[in-house]
């Protein structure tokens, strides 16, 4: 019996590229969460970093108690508590974020501007809530800190900098705002070991084995919200209006047809990249419960070459179609996570085994040499101001490495090596291979990389295999067969008719309800 | 008439609870949840929540104690009538004064807090006024259901129980309620409509008590083409539209 492989749709974000515009915020609210209940949610946000993140906080988990520990025993338990603790607490969630972690959603009472009597006043718009539906005082939103916004104030609410503080047990000067800023936008991570689906008392959190998308049941989540507490990225949601929990799709049903989600296509940085990788599943649990600052090296384990022939007979073996290998050769994000090392995961030390993965910025060591007046992409100036940087260093380890500054520091070289290298390249001056031996790498490798992060063309960002042909006809034949047009079973929606339980991938049968839609126009001319 | 609401009654209920429940759970799937209020006020309802669930959990065993073990039993095991009663009385009248405690405070936290009340539907409040009146009859019952009109000691395990025994044998014992004191006929009689309204209330969350928690593995996979995936609820109950006027009209 071999080994059982399983494939996985990840996505890498290239934080260098990131400008903080929130358009893939606002596209995937608009396509997803712009519903009653949902006002306040955001399956993907952006936050500026130093910040607190939203909802606000969320990565101290002294507080609230997301994620995995490994206990003394050398096993994986929910932080939270075990199966027993989280039956006996289901009555009342002990740390479940409020609305106010989170931020009161409002509209404003735009009719009064037109509705209002003539008179010596402007009328005003007042914000209403959309919770209470009262008049409200606004004090935060979901990027209320955006773009360094009131640091000065709020920055040692960053769990990072606080646990940097204590660290280095002296007063580090908040002089971030002068030298050190940058934007981390964040989705569901799609995990291989999740625990908002570990801590479901319902079940109805389930991963898809065909892609590893994570999604909730809709019909069968019961509103325990033990989910919300047990997801140390707080991207699993409470719809209030319905009583269950929601979260980002990864867009399947675009994915499921190979169009790149919504914050993906929607990105003006053109940052994202989404592919497949391939794993073992039977090894996850075992690569989560590494030492922290090995986790990352125990999730690159994890993820099988796929070009490597066993790997390709174990994949077939274990159902995974031809078409779906090919891409998972061409993974940009396999490229990128395992090949140049260039991408790290968030929270590594959450032990989730996140599937969402970052190009730590070099930019804003760049800003800073450029601002002090050296020639900011000369190699040997970068290279020293990486290692000089040390504080946004160890601030970016405690992002991406569970404090490992090592690996963040050849990652940033790795990017100061690629610039200076291609700068050379494109004036035409004298090369300098020495800079790609200095990280590790082949000039061949730089420039790979660099046509990957650079010219970041659309169909190298985005390798989607559609979702598998017989498969889809497998759907199609589950339908009923007295279902033709004028038969027993063609009966109109409603509770006892067709409308309930008949398969239908949902973006077949949008293609399908436009298509008929369509005729009985063109009939109707 | 006695007969009708004392030999008919109880099985019209069962067979609405039953086949209520069977329609939900085939045509609401999407509706069947605690539709928690924990995010937006969880001050009082850390405190109020549990003391209500695991009271009337006490309550619920309570119940079937005294209504489905008879008194020759636990007289054959040697407990008498008077030590029945003063543990009942003790163990049910603390968690029942626990319950009422514990609904008072959650009704209070719905009715003041704004946003918790404004997520409440009109279903809502007909079922907490069912079971508001269910539970204070039922503390009636314990602490003045023990006297008749007359003067008369009543036992409620002689007459009730009886009674709710001979309902599961399909012959009703009529008389054997008629025999009881108003104080626990009201009290059943709201108890009957309360089940009867349960399957079309947030109640039902009581049906699906994630025990299977316990045993499930803690990473689930399924598979895109098992079917399991398509929902079940029925067309025109789902998501709702935002702002504030909708979320006023939309009210379920």
């Amino acid at each position: 019996m071999g080994r059982r492989v399983m494939a996985q749709v990840a996505m890498v974000m290239n934080l260098d590229k990131c400008i903080g515009c929130h358009t893939c915020s606002v596209t995937c609210k608009q396509a997803w969460t712009n519903r009653a209940g949902t006002e306040y949610v955001w399956f993907n946000n952006v936050e500026t970093r130093p910040g607190q993140g939203y909802p606000r906080g969320y990565e101290d988990q002294e507080k609230w108690q997301g994620g995995w520990i490994r206990t003394k025993s050398g096993r994986l338990k929910l932080r939270s508590g075990g199966r027993f603790k989280k039956l006996l607490t289901i009555f009342a969630s002990p740390t479940q974020p409020g609305i106010d972690d989170y931020y009161e959603p409002w509209t404003y009472d735009y009719e009064t501007l037109t509705t209002a009597p003539l008179g010596d006043d402007f009328p005003v718009a007042r914000p209403k809530s959309l919770i209470t539906g009262q008049d409200m005082a606004i004090k935060a939103s979901a990027n209320w800190d955006d773009a360094l916004g009131g640091i000065a104030e709020t920055g040692d609410q960053d769990p990072i900098v606080k646990k940097l503080r204590e660290q280095a047990n002296q007063q580090i000067k908040f002089e971030y705002e002068k030298s050190f800023m940058f934007f981390v936008p964040r989705i569901c991570e799609h995990c291989l070991n999740p625990s908002c689906m570990a801590s479901c008392p319902s079940g109805a959190i389930y991963k898809r084995s065909e892609d590893g998308i994570v999604l909730v049941d809709q019909d069968r989540c019961r509103g325990w919200r033990q989910c919300i507490t047990g997801c140390p990225y707080k991207k699993i949601y409470f719809n209030h209006r319905s009583g269950k929990a929601e979260k980002c799709t990864m867009c399947y049903p675009r994915l499921e047809v190979g169009l790149p989600t919504v914050c993906s296509e929607t990105c003006v940085g053109r940052l994202r990249y989404l592919g497949i990788i391939l794993y073992d599943p039977e090894k996850v649990t075992k690569a989560a419960l590494a030492d922290e600052q090995d986790l990352y090296e125990s999730q690159l384990d994890l993820m099988l070459d796929p070009s490597d022939p066993q790997v390709i007979a174990d994949a077939r073996a274990s159902g995974i179609p031809d078409d779906w290998l090919s891409a998972a050769q061409r993974s940009p994000v396999y490229a990128l996570i395992k090949h140049f090392k260039v991408a790290l995961p968030l929270h590594p030390e959450y032990r989730t085994m996140p599937m969402v993965w970052y190009i730590p910025p070099l930019s804003p060591v760049v800003d800073l040499l450029k601002s002090q007046g050296h020639d900011a992409e000369a190699g040997g100036n970068l290279f020293g101001a990486i290692d000089a940087l040390r504080i946004p260093l160890e601030y970016l380890a405690e992002l991406f490495t569970a404090g490992d500054v090592e690996t963040v520091r050849l990652v940033l070289q790795k990017l100061a090596a690629m610039r200076s290298y291609m700068r050379d390249v494109t004036l035409g001056r004298p090369l300098q291979p020495e800079l790609a031996e200095a990280v590790g790498m082949s000039t061949e490798a730089l420039e790979q990389m660099y046509r990957l992060l650079a010219i970041a063309k659309y169909d190298e960002r985005y390798v989607i295999p559609t979702a598998h042909v017989a498969e889809a006809h497998n759907l199609e034949e589950m339908a009923c067969s007295l279902d033709f047009e004028g038969g027993p079973g063609a009966g109109g929606n409603g509770a006892f008719a067709s409308g309930s339980g008949r398969p239908i991938p949902i973006a077949l049968e949008s293609f399908a309800e436009t298509k008929a839609r369509r005729d009985a126009a063109e009939a109707s001319r | 008439m006695e007969f009708l609401i004392w030999g008919a009654l109880p099985y019209a209920v069962a067979v609405m609870l039953i086949s209520g429940l069977i329609w939900r759970y085939r045509y609401d799937q999407f509706g069947w949840t605690t539709r928690s209020s924990e995010l937006l006020e969880s001050k009082v309802l850390k405190v109020a929540s549990p003391l209500f669930h695991f009271a009337i959990l006490v309550v619920l065993m309570g119940h079937l104690v005294g209504l489905l073990i008879p008194m020759a039993v636990t007289n054959w095991l040697g407990i008498d009538n008077h030590d029945y009663h003063r543990g009942a009385l003790i163990g049910g009248g603390f968690a029942g004064i626990c319950l009422v405690v514990g609904l008072v405070l959650l009704l209070w936290r719905r009715s003041t807090k704004g946003a918790v009340l404004r997520a409440t539907t009109t279903n809502d409040k007909i079922m907490y006024l069912v079971l508001a009146t269910v539970i204070g009859l039922g503390l009636v019952a314990t602490l003045t259901g023990g006297i008749g009109p007359g003067g008369e000691e009543h036992n409620y395990r002689e007459t009730v129980s009886v009674w709710f025994r001979s309902l599961l044998m399909f012959h009703p014992d009529v008389a054997a309620m008629q025999a009881a004191t108003w104080q626990f006929k009201v009290h059943v009689l709201m108890g009957l409509t309360l089940f009867a309204i349960l399957p079309f209330t947030r109640l039902v969350h009581s049906f699906t008590a994630p025990l299977h928690y316990l045993f499930r593995p803690y990473i689930v996979y399924r598979s895109r083409g098992d079917g399991k995936t398509l929902s079940r609820t029925a067309r025109g109950r789902g998501w709702d539209p935002v702002g504030t006027p909708d979320n006023a009209r939309g009210r379920r």
